[in-house]
């Protein structure tokens, strides 16, 4: 398995798109923490920037790579490899190398202006998105055959986890808004890994102060450290779901 | 040595594999004929696990090739259209086969050498014309001297030259008493290779004859006459 995450690992760090997204994210962090005059305030702006633009990047460049690696996939089929090795092998190596990208990129700027609690977490945080989009693009990916379809897929998801969503929860917040929905809202929050970050981000900062009901609701759950690892352990099965699925239905491909 | 049982395989309507039931014996080699789209393909990957069967079963040497992936160890494959990465070069995939499974085995390098593969490692895999990819398929395929060789259309694209080092090569590991499954549709380069036959036709297995049995059947010397008999006759 060492092997040949290696070998993905090698081909992806050699890619120029990665080292695009690397050096784009370096500057967006620095230029963020320079423009603004309160480095937590930089660090808000970043964080919506981050929300956007790893899933983004993550989604779309893994569902490309894995229809590209087609050839390599075939190859180490026929070989006495087990499926499972292959397929765990390049989601690794896809999430590490993204990781690795986001950590050079955005890490470094965020331990230099914001070394505290909410810095790391916004880095953990960022690693985390970075798996879960690659394991989302890696079950589109071996759901669809064509390549065109597939990459439709990955964008009408990212779109989905990124403003869809938001705004379906708007529409049911308007048309409920004679109930308490405090308490349900926890609840579905927990269906959009990307709100999931944000709300861990925005609570630990100074602004959730102005969040009004929702966020003192909030607060008294996700600010607790049982709210913590629940939401930590959500993310994980956003992980850990797809790449299971994923698995299981490459072990059953036709090449 | 390798035995598939009531082996079908449907792609979408399309009957790929049709109750197949074969048996591959140590030292034979068998030639798999029948017109295009016949199932050859898919059989051959079915045996090398590319492609799961919908139902029936294929074992290796007793063991269900479903639990046992190990079994590739022993396998030699050479696919009909060769695809490889296409930002690595030449050496790079040789390498990198060899990374993965060449610990145990001792490597074989007799096909590299006569194909002259060494000069041109640095060429990068998109590059390659089509006849160069077989050879690099080729040079893979024994490479790691299994004991099975899977070889599908072995000789399309290839010049005279290199068919010749590739025929010579494949009646050298018959001697060794290897297991050799070879598809191809120029029956006469098969004559002095093969013992037996397989004929395949519409995902349907036809019939499974020893060269001599054919003959005596048909009256044909010459496999390329026996087999145009045989199809004339349905």
């Amino acid at each position: 398995m060492k092997k040949i995450i290696k070998y993905v690992m090698t081909d992806i760090l050699r890619n120029r798109i990665v080292l695009l997204y690397t050096a784009s994210l370096f500057i967006i962090s620095f230029s963020m923490f320079s423009l603004e005059d309160n480095n937590s305030k930089g660090l808000l702006s970043l964080l919506n920037i981050i929300l956007i633009f790893v899933p983004l990047v993550s989604i779309i460049f893994s569902t490309i790579y894995v229809y590209n690696s087609a050839e390599f996939i075939e190859l180490l089929v026929s070989q006495p490899l087990k499926r499972k090795t292959i397929w765990l092998s390049l989601f690794t190596g896809l999430a590490s190398s993204l990781s690795l990208s986001f950590i050079i990129g955005a890490g470094i700027p965020v331990i230099i202006y914001q070394a505290n609690t909410i810095g790391f977490m916004m880095i953990g945080m960022g690693i985390l998105l970075s798996i879960i989009f690659v394991a989302i693009a890696m079950l589109a990916a071996v759901k669809t055959r064509d390549k065109a379809k597939g990459i439709g897929v990955a964008i009408l998801l990212w779109l989905y986890f990124s403003l869809l969503f938001d705004g379906l929860i708007l529409f049911l917040l308007f048309q409920f808004a004679d109930y308490p929905l405090e308490k349900p809202m926890i609840v579905v929050t927990a269906l959009n890994p990307v709100d999931l970050g944000r709300i861990m981000i925005l609570l630990h900062m100074d602004v959730s102060a102005m969040m009004g009901y929702t966020g003192a609701i909030f607060k008294d759950f996700f600010g607790t450290y049982t709210g913590m690892i629940f939401s930590f352990g959500i993310m994980l099965l956003w992980i850990a779901v797809p790449v299971w699925f994923s698995t299981r239905k490459f072990n059953r491909k036709d090449l | 040595m390798i035995i598939t049982s009531n082996v079908s395989k449907k792609f979408r309507k399309l009957k790929a594999l049709d109750n197949v039931s074969v048996t591959c014996n140590k030292g034979e080699c068998i030639a798999l004929i029948g017109p295009n789209a016949s199932g050859k393909t898919t059989l051959i990957k079915t045996i090398l696990g590319m492609v799961v069967q919908d139902s029936g079963f294929i074992t290796f040497n007793g063991n269900n090739i479903l639990h046992h992936w190990q079994y590739r160890e022993q396998i030699g494959y050479m696919p009909q259209t060769g695809r490889y990465p296409d930002n690595m070069s030449i050496g790079q995939v040789l390498n990198m086969m060899k990374d993965i499974r060449g610990d145990k085995v001792t490597l074989d390098e007799d096909l590299v050498n006569a194909f002259e593969l060494k000069t041109l490692m640095n060429k990068r895999m998109r590059t390659l014309s089509g006849g160069t990819r077989q050879k690099v398929s080729a040079s893979l395929a024994f490479l790691f001297s299994p004991v099975v060789l899977i070889l599908d259309e072995p000789t399309a694209g290839l010049d005279p030259v290199a068919s010749e080092i590739l025929k010579e090569k494949i009646i050298m590991e018959k001697k060794k008493g290897k297991l050799i499954l070879i598809t191809s549709h120029i029956l006469s380069e098969l004559d002095d290779l093969v013992t037996q036959v397989i004929y395949m036709q519409d995902g349907q297995l036809r019939f499974h004859k020893s060269i001599e049995e054919l003959r005596s059947d048909t009256g044909e010397v010459k496999l390329n006459k026996a087999i145009a008999h045989f199809m004339r006759k349905n």
